[in-house]
């Protein structure tokens, strides 16, 4: 029923100009379409990926060799700071919800988000966001130099910069407050009708659960870095030990926004996970209803771990203790989605497209990082490898395997609904190939470099840690060029890929693929479809 | 997609959002200058984006408020308008919550701790007391100051809110019975409780400032009480904006018995803003 009056749409270009109306430019700044902003989001994220990235290859080009050789240790400290400040705020985050204002209207039959115009403030508040984070590399004193989590002394000791990473940070939280109200708006109430919650798609559900997550712990941050802000500038004693306050206290407040940021990071990947995994084995989601249920657990559970941050900081056993058990139990909520994606997969048709092969990267890759993680809660182990490369590799396994290589495939999976074209198949396979080669050679021997006891955070290191370092230089050099096939095989698609079919993928079940044609109508389900009765669709 | 579609009314183009961007692109940066002391630049920028961002809020508003008047909006519409307002005051608790855990964090572990065994040494003779200005502040004489009783002016305070948690449910009451009068009678009320309550509050930081020498650099003592009730403060001037606002669309004769969800919003706000107070009242104010 629907995709009729979706085809129609589709080919009545007259209808289709009158909303282009303006002209590009003022579309870009004034759009209310979900599927512009999910569109700039997208871009927007692509772009910072590979600033992210450039700070990323500078950081390794300083540690090929011992010694200080392409930047100062000050610049060095800049750099490995605003790296994850960009990735996890200019890049994953951005692209997730990309995805968000991509696909929860298409996959819950609603005609658009639920506040169209908040929806395009939210995108657009990072750029002056991004603008003040960027600049703060060209103030005197430099960007912040404290690493990422913003830890007093260093941050209240830094210059101007931090004052702008502080500032930046507050408006990136307001945006993605604002673009989580809006999903979770969008998915509670705008779901066509027939589609129950437990009838949502796992991707719609683990967003559902990422922005009750952000709206509870965004404010957090902002009230911690608020802190930060007035001991720097207005005499409070916050972090202060002279004036009762205890630095201890800003990891504490700042970990618990942190622990449930890292499930920010990954929910949303599960979700595509859980959408690809089954369409190429051409099985249905195994245990859907425990996925949700794993996913729900994840999140409870991530608000009472943020201890394991911060085991060396002399907190009382007791302490150490329940951060440690409550930390190893996020591994039954996880190891329910992992089996429950191998079960899927067994005894399934499987073929193994690039979307499938990132998926299935992503599941080996992921389990490594979680299995790391898992080493790492076991406090009398923590204190041995805390901020050594062993951390480093841990965390990377995760997210760069974990939720970039979730972004990749999901940008492989739907770029045939967004765009009506086809992307190169074999570009795509060596782009897989190339990165999970050079991911390795990257990261593997960062944990060898951890377990000798190299720290983190530092531009130069003794002699024996020299091999693996120059190894894990050649692999990240090799892993950034290779994303470049991804940006080549993305625009050649939209040039000149080869016609999508409106069900590229036979198997795939979601409304966008069974009620949509390739590509989507700029409007979709203006009606939205009748879905009682209907059968299931996860 | 300026057309209702499936009877939901989606906002066509608007260049609100990049008006609000912008805006904070020039407060942000001015903020920034202005805290470093690099004037007149910051403060200007400041003004700029403040000026900015007052005009986004009446333009935005003002197309919600019409849209809302000529009857675009549907049940739907409400329902979303609701869950956001009730997602968005979670958003709060949660940023009250930061403040409240550094309170409970100073007093249960960061201050006690100060005065145990491992910093007997460093802090030789620090007794962990509660109000305090933190080990080595307190060595200096001019600092000592006296904190806030609970029983002068933040009893009255309370009551004070709470008898403005009682005249906005009569107006919201009088709103349902289509009694005008009663309507803007209980919103004047309330928003004269609000003014008297933040008046007290100002007239208290002058008391505590130039009397009790207590401020905002008075250790974690003064850090937690200031931002506190500071952070509640900016939020009842805030709820008691909306409710301005509220008052003169009452006035204009907007809302209707059954449909008036801008009131309930703000009306939700200011309940929320009444609870944190009680929560300040009990562990800033009686339990020092």
């Amino acid at each position: 029923m629907a995709s009729v009056t979706t085809h129609d749409h589709a080919h009545d270009h007259g209808h289709d100009h009158d909303h282009h109306g303006p002209g590009p430019w003022t579309r870009i700044f004034t759009t209310t379409n979900h599927k512009d902003i999910g569109s700039m989001y997208l871009w927007f994220s692509l772009l910072m990926f590979f600033v992210g990235g450039a700070m990323a290859l500078l950081i390794r080009a300083e540690l090929f060799t011992p010694g200080l050789q392409v930047v100062q240790p000050e610049v060095f400290n800049s750099l490995t700071t605003v790296h994850a400040l960009v990735m996890i705020f200019g890049a994953v985050m951005p692209a997730f919800v990309g995805f968000a204002n991509w696909l929860i209207p298409l996959q819950i039959g609603a005609a658009d988000m639920a506040f169209p115009r908040m929806n395009n403030w939210s995108f657009w508040l990072m750029i002056p966001a991004t603008v003040l984070l960027m600049a703060s590399f060209f103030v005197p004193g430099g960007a912040a130099a404290s690493g990422w989590t913003l830890y007093p002394p260093l941050s209240t000791q830094g210059g101007i910069g931090v004052d702008m990473t502080i500032i930046a940070i507050h408006i990136l939280g307001a945006s993605s407050i604002m673009g989580s109200i809006n999903i979770i708006t969008t998915i509670l109430n705008m779901r066509a009708p027939g589609m129950t919650l437990m009838r949502m798609p796992m991707f719609v559900w683990t967003w559902l659960i990422t922005a009750y997550l952000i709206i509870a712990v965004m404010p957090v941050l902002a009230g911690c870095i608020t802190m930060l802000l007035t001991d720097r500038h207005f005499g409070t004693a916050f972090f202060n030990a002279a004036g009762g306050g205890d630095p201890t206290m800003f990891m504490h407040i700042f970990w618990f926004f942190g622990h449930p940021e890292v499930y920010i990071l990954i929910l949303p990947a599960f979700g595509i996970m859980s959408q690809i995994i089954p369409t190429f084995s051409r099985k249905p989601l195994f245990g859907y209803a425990s996925m949700v249920y794993a996913t729900a657990s994840i999140a409870i559970l991530s608000f009472i771990v943020w201890g394991h941050h911060m085991f060396t900081v002399g907190m009382p056993a007791a302490g150490q203790l329940f951060f440690m058990y409550a930390t190893m139990l996020i591994a039954v909520p996880t190891g329910v989605k992992i089996f429950n994606w191998i079960a899927t997969m067994w005894r399934g048709s499987i073929t193994f497209e690039t979307p499938m092969l990132f998926a299935i990267g992503f599941l080996c890759m992921f389990t490594l990082g979680g299995f790391s993680g898992l080493v790492l809660s076991i406090v009398p182990v923590d204190i041995t490898l805390h901020n050594t490369y062993y951390v480093v590799a841990h965390f990377h396994y995760v997210l760069f395997p974990g939720a970039i290589w979730a972004l990749m495939a999901g940008v492989y999976f739907w770029l045939p609904k967004w765009t009506g074209r086809m992307y190169n198949e074999t570009l795509g396979k060596w782009h897989f190939w190339l990165s999970a080669i050079s991911f390795n050679v990257t990261f593997f021997p960062q944990h060898f470099l951890g377990l000798a006891g190299m720290p983190r955070r530092i531009p130069d290191y003794a002699l024996q840690f020299a091999e693996w370092n120059m190894i894990s230089t050649i692999g990240a050099f090799a892993l950034g060029f290779s994303q470049l096939l991804f940006v080549y095989n993305v625009f050649s698609c939209i040039r000149s890929g080869e016609k999508a079919k409106e069900r590229q993928w036979d198997s795939a079940d979601s409304l966008e693929w069974t009620h949509l044609p390739s590509p989507v109508p700029y409007h979709t389900f203006e009606m939205p479809p009748d879905l009682r009765g209907a059968k299931a669709v996860h | 997609m300026s057309a209702t579609t499936g009877g939901y009314y989606f906002a066509p183009p608007s260049k609100w959002p990049v008006v609000g961007s912008t805006a904070l692109m020039f407060l942000g940066a001015g903020t920034v200058l202005w805290m470093n002391q690099i004037q007149p630049y910051g403060a200007a920028l400041q003004l700029i984006g403040f000026a900015v961002l007052i005009y986004m809020l009446f333009g935005w508003f003002g197309n919600v408020i019409s849209e809302s008047e000529s009857g675009l909006y549907n049940k739907q519409v409400d329902a979303s308008y609701r869950w956001s307002m009730g997602w968005f005051i979670f958003s709060e608790v949660m940023f009250f919550a930061a403040f409240f855990g550094a309170l409970y964090y100073a007093r249960v572990f960061s201050v006690p701790w100060l005065a145990d065994l491992d910093n007997a040494f460093l802090w030789e003779g620090y007794a962990a007391k509660w109000p305090t200005l933190g080990p080595y502040f307190q060595q200096d004489p001019a600092l000592a100051f006296q904190s806030m009783g609970a029983w002068g002016i933040p009893a009255l305070n309370t009551a004070l809110l709470l008898a403005s948690g009682v005249t906005i449910t009569y107006a919201h009451h009088a709103l349902i019975d289509n009694n005008r009068n009663g309507l803007i009678w209980g919103l004047v009320a309330t928003i004269g409780l609000g003014a008297v309550f933040l008046g007290f509050q100002i007239y208290e930081y002058v008391h505590a400032y130039s009397d009790l020498n207590l401020k905002l650099s008075s250790g974690v003592f003064g850090s937690t009480f200031y931002l506190l009730t500071g952070f509640h403060g900016f939020h009842v001037t805030l709820g008691a904006i909306m409710l301005t606002v509220i008052l003169f669309r009452c006035i204009k004769g907007h809302f209707k018995p059954d449909r008036h969800f801008g009131f309930e919003a703000v009306a939700w706000y200011w309940h929320f803003v009444d609870v944190v107070w009680l929560g300040l009242f009990i562990f800033v104010y009686v339990l020092v």
